[in-house]
C-alpha cells in the first residue's frame, strides 16, 4: 500500500546509504523492494560464492558499484591454498555481457587475471574506480590495459596486492586525454614505472588528492610531483633517503611545505630517518600515519616526529617505536581512534617488541581510542582490565601475543579476565581477535556480554567445546567465526546447525571435528556449502568418516556448491 | 599449558619441522608439505633446548607484509677476496637460492650439504655469525630461524674450511 508515488520513495531511498538499512527497506513490501531493486547503486558481497553474478544482475539492473570479498581471511596467512578459487573473472563477463553500466569495482582477496582486467577496461564505458586489496593473479599488462581503456578513470588504488610488473610501461599508457584521476596508489608494485609519463599524468590531473608512489620513484620525482600537485590530502612516499644539507633536500623540503593539504601520510619504504625534519611542517595537519613499513624509522627519530603529530586519529606503526614511544604517542596524539602496532619481526621473534605497558598508556592517554591491532610480547590481566576501563568505545579489538599460548607473566594465569573486563566494558565491540594463554572460561563471557560482536577470531585456545559453544549460544549478531588449533570438536559444531545460516562463515582448522561432523553439517543445512581443504599429498581423500578434517570453511550460499574448486577443497 | 619439549637422545624429527600446532603438543599435526623454502631433515640432539619449532601462520601477518618488511642487507666475506660484498637476505626464499647467489657472486663452487660431514666436494664452506657471536654452519636449521639470526656470512676456505666439515 502507497500513498507515495514510486519517485518519491526512491528520491527517499537515495538518502539511504547503508548497505543493512537498505536491506531492510527492501523486505517492507513487494512495491518497496521492487522500487529500492532498481534504484539501488552500490552492492556488497562479502563472500562472492554466496550468490551467483547472474542473481545480482537480475536484481539489481542499475548496478554501479560493486564490492567482492573472495577468499577466507585466514587466507593472508597462507592457510588456503593458492587455488582455492575467488575468481573476479566470471563476475566481469556476466556484468559485460548484462549491459550494467559498471562505475566502479572493490575486490578483496580475489583471484585477478589479466584477462579478467582487460575485459574490464573495454566493457563499461563509464568505468570510474577499480581497488584492489590482497588480491593477486594479475601483471602490469593488466595495469596498461585499465590505463589504456578505461577514459574516466578516477581512482586506481592497489593495496597490498602481489603484483608482476617486471615490464613498466602501464603507466604511460594513460592517454593525454585523461585528466579525471583523483586517486593512483601503486605502492605495492616493484617494478619501475616511466617518471617522465608519472609526471606529466600528475600535470595533468587536477583533481588528484591521492598520491602513491612505490619504492623506485626518487627523491627528485618526488619532488617535482609535489610542485606540481600541492593539493594532495593524501601522499605515500616510495623511497625517502637523501642528505638532509643538500640542495635536493631544501628543494623538497619547499614542496612539501606547499602541499598544506595533506592530511594522510603513509609509505617511507627506504628512509633515513635524518631526513624526517623536513616532514615536520606538515605534521601538524596529519590524521593519518602509517610507518608500518618503515624499521628504519625508531627510537628518538620517530618520537620526534610522533610529537609533532598532535591531531593523529590513525597511527599505523612498527613494535620497534617500544613502550617508550607508546608512551610519547599517549601524550601527543589526544585524538587518537585507530592504533595498529606491527611485529617489525614478522616471523615471530619479537626481541624490539611492545608490552602490556605501551598499551596501558595509550589507553590512558587517548580516550578516543576505539580500533586496535596489537601485536605485543606479552600481556597481563591486570593491564587489559585497565585498557577496558579507559577506553569503553573499542569496536575493534585485536590483540596478537607473539607467543600464542602465554599465560599473564605476572600471576601466571589465563588471560580469560582480561578479556573478560574488554567485552564487559564495550559495549559496541564488532570485533575481536584473542591470543594468549585462554581457557573456556573467557568464551563464557564472551558469549555473556559481546552482544554486538560480528566477528571472532579464535587461535591456540580453551579447553573443551564448551567454549564454542558459549560463542554460538551467546553472540546473536555474529556473522564470521574463525578458529584455528582449538579443542572444539563434533559436538561443538553440531549443536545448533541452524545458526551457521545466520553467518556467513566459520572457519575451523587443526581442531577436532571429523569428516563424519561435517558430513552431517551438510546434509542437514543445504543452505550451506561445507568444504573441506586438504593439502597432503594423498590423492584420495581417507573415506573413513572418524578422521580429523584439517581445514573446514563453511559458509552460506544462495546458489548451491561452487563449480571451480581445486582438488584439494572437497565440497560435501 | 605448553611445557618445554621432552629431550631426549633419539632423533627428533620435530624439533625443526614447520607444524601446525604448538611444540610439546601431543596432536600428531600434519606434516607441511606446502614449504617454499628447505625442509630440514632430521638433527642430533645435543644438550641445548630445541629451536622453537616454526607455526604455520603465526603470528597473524598477511604474507604481503611479510614479504615486504625492508631489505636485511647483510656482509658476505670469503677468504681471500679483496672486498666485501652485500646482500639482501629477503630476496632468497631457501638455503639453495642464496648458495647459489653466493657462488655467482664470488665466482667459486659449494659442495654438497649434508647434516653428518657439512659441505663436501669443494674448499669452501659457508658460514655465519648469529646473534650469540658465534660462526655456524650455514644450512642447519630452519630457513626462516637462519634470516632472522643471521648478521654477516663468511665463505671459509681451506683447512679451516674442513676442520669444520668433517663430523665435530
Amino acid at each position: 500500500m502507497n500513498y507515495f508515488p514510486d519517485e518519491v520513495l526512491e528520491h527517499v531511498f537515495d538518502s539511504i546509504a547503508s548497505h543493512k538499512d537498505r536491506n531492510s527497506v527492501s523486505l517492507v513490501c513487494k512495491s518497496w523492494y521492487r522500487i529500492e531493486r532498481y534504484s539501488r547503486r552500490r552492492v556488497f558481497i562479502g563472500n562472492c560464492y554466496s550468490i551467483s553474478p547472474e542473481r545480482l544482475i537480475a536484481r539489481f539492473p542499475g548496478l554501479k558499484s560493486l564490492t567482492l570479498k573472495g577468499k577466507p581471511h585466514f587466507a593472508d596467512f597462507n592457510l588456503v591454498p593458492y587455488d582455492w578459487g575467488g575468481f573476479v573473472y566470471p563476475w566481469i563477463k556476466a556484468l559485460a555481457e548484462s549491459g550494467i553500466g559498471l562505475e566502479e569495482l572493490r575486490l578483496k582477496r580475489m583471484v585477478v587475471s589479466d584477462e579478467s582486467l582487460e575485459l574490464l577496461s573495454k566493457s563499461f564505458a563509464n568505468f570510474k574506480s577499480l581497488v584492489l586489496v590482497s588480491c593477486e593473479g594479475f601483471s602490469a599488462d593488466g595495469l596498461a590495459a585499465v590505463a589504456a581503456n578505461c577514459r574516466f578513470l578516477r581512482e586506481l588504488d592497489l593495496q597490498e596486492n602481489e603484483v608482476d610488473d617486471h615490464r613498466g610501461h602501464w603507466l604511460s599508457c594513460f592517454p593525454e586525454s585523461c585528466t579525471s584521476l583523483v586517486s593512483l596508489n601503486f605502492a605495492c608494485l616493484k617494478g619501475e614505472v616511466n617518471l617522465g609519463a608519472l609526471e606529466r599524468l600528475v600535470s595533468r590531473s587536477p583533481n588528484l588528492k591521492s598520491l602513491r608512489l612505490n619504492r623506485l620513484v626518487p627523491l627528485d620525482t618526488l619532488q617535482k610531483l609535489l610542485m606540481r600537485a600541492p593539493q594532495l590530502v593524501d601522499l605515500g612516499i616510495g623511497s625517502y633517503v637523501h642528505d638532509p644539507s643538500s640542495e635536493a633536500s631544501n628543494k623538497l623540503k619547499h614542496a612539501i611545505q606547499r602541499c598544506k593539504s595533506i592530511v594522510s601520510l603513509s609509505g617511507f619504504l627506504e628512509v633515513a630517518p635524518r631526513c624526517m625534519s623536513a616532514i615536520y611542517p606538515i605534521c601538524g595537519n596529519l590524521t593519518t600515519l602509517n610507518l608500518s613499513y618503515a624499521p628504519g624509522l625508531h627510537g628518538n627519530k620517530l618520537t620526534k616526529l610522533i610529537q609533532h603529530c598532535r591531531k593523529l586519529q590513525r597511527l599505523w606503526i612498527l613494535d620497534r617505536i617500544g613502550d617508550k614511544g607508546l608512551g610519547v604517542v599517549a601524550s601527543t596524539c589526544k585524538e587518537l581512534q585507530e592504533l595498529r602496532v606491527f611485529p617489525s619481526d614478522p616471523f615471530g621473534a619479537g626481541n624490539d617488541a611492545v608490552t602490556e605497558e605501551g598499551l596501558v598508556l595509550v589507553s590512558a592517554g587517548c580516550p578516543k581510542l576505539n580500533s586496535l591491532l596489537y601485536f605485543c610480547q606479552q600481556m597481563t590481566n591486570a593491564a587489559l582490565i585497565t585498557v577496558a576501563r579507559n577506553c569503553p568505545n573499542f569496536i575493534r579489538f585485536r590483540l596478537c601475543i607473539l607467543d600464542p599460548v602465554k599465560p599473564d607473566p605476572v600471576t601466571n594465569q589465563p588471560l580469560d579476565e582480561g578479556f573478560g573486563a574488554i567485552v564487559q566494558s564495550c559495549k559496541r565491540l564488532k570485533r575481536l581477535s584473542l591470543s594468549g594463554l585462554l581457557t573456556d572460561q573467557v568464551f563464557l563471557y564472551i558469549g555473556m556480554y559481546a552482544e554486538q560482536l560480528e566477528m571472532l577470531s579464535i587461535a591456540f585456545a580453551a579447553d573443551s567445546d564448551k567454549g564454542m559453544l558459549y560463542v554460538l549460544n551467546g553472540c546473536k549478531k555474529l556473522r564470521k567465526l574463525e578458529i584455528r588449533d582449538c579443542p572444539f570438536g563434533n559436538s561443538a559444531l553440531l549443536e545448533d546447525v541452524g545458526k551457521y545460516e545466520t553467518m556467513r562463515s566459520l572457519w575451523m582448522s587443526s581442531c577436532e571435528v571429523t569428516l563424519g561432523g561435517c558430513k552431517t553439517v551438510a546434509e542437514k543445512m543445504p543452505s550451506l556449502n561445507v568444504e573441506i581443504i586438504n593439502e597432503s599429498d594423498q590423492t584420495e581423500f581417507n573415506l573413513d568418516e572418524g578422521q580429523k578434517v584439517d581445514k573446514m570453511y563453511l559458509y552460506r550460499t544462495l546458489v548451491g556448491h561452487r563449480k571451480d574448486a581445486p582438488e584439494s577443497v572437497w565440497i560435501l | 599449558m605448553e611445557g618445554s619439549v621432552a629431550y631426549d637422545s633419539d632423533l627428533n624429527l620435530k624439533a625443526t619441522e614447520l607444524r601446525l600446532g604448538l611444540p610439546g603438543t601431543h596432536e600428531e599435526q600434519q606434516a607441511v608439505s606446502n614449504v617454499r623454502n628447505n625442509k630440514r631433515p632430521c638433527v642430533e640432539n645435543e644438550t641445548a633446548p630445541p629451536p622453537k619449532a616454526q607455526i604455520v601462520g603465526w603470528p597473524p601477518v598477511r604474507s604481503y607484509r611479510k614479504n615486504n618488511s625492508q631489505p636485511v642487507y647483510i656482509k658476505v666475506s670469503m677468504d681471500g677476496a679483496p672486498y666485501l660484498r652485500k646482500i639482501d637476505l629477503k630476496v632468497y626464499s631457501g638455503y639453495p637460492e642464496l648458495l647459489q647467489a653466493i657462488e655467482n657472486m664470488f665466482k667459486f663452487t659449494i659442495g654438497e650439504y649434508s647434516e653428518r660431514e657439512g659441505y663436501k666436494g669443494s674448499d669452501y664452506a659457508p658460514t655465519y655469525e648469529d646473534k650469540d657471536g658465534d660462526w655456524m654452519l650455514v644450512g642447519d636449521v630452519p630457513w626462516e630461524m637462519f634470516t632472522t639470526s643471521c648478521k654477516r656470512l663468511r665463505i671459509m676456505k681451506g683447512s679451516e674450511a674442513r676442520g669444520l666439515g668433517c663430523g665435530v
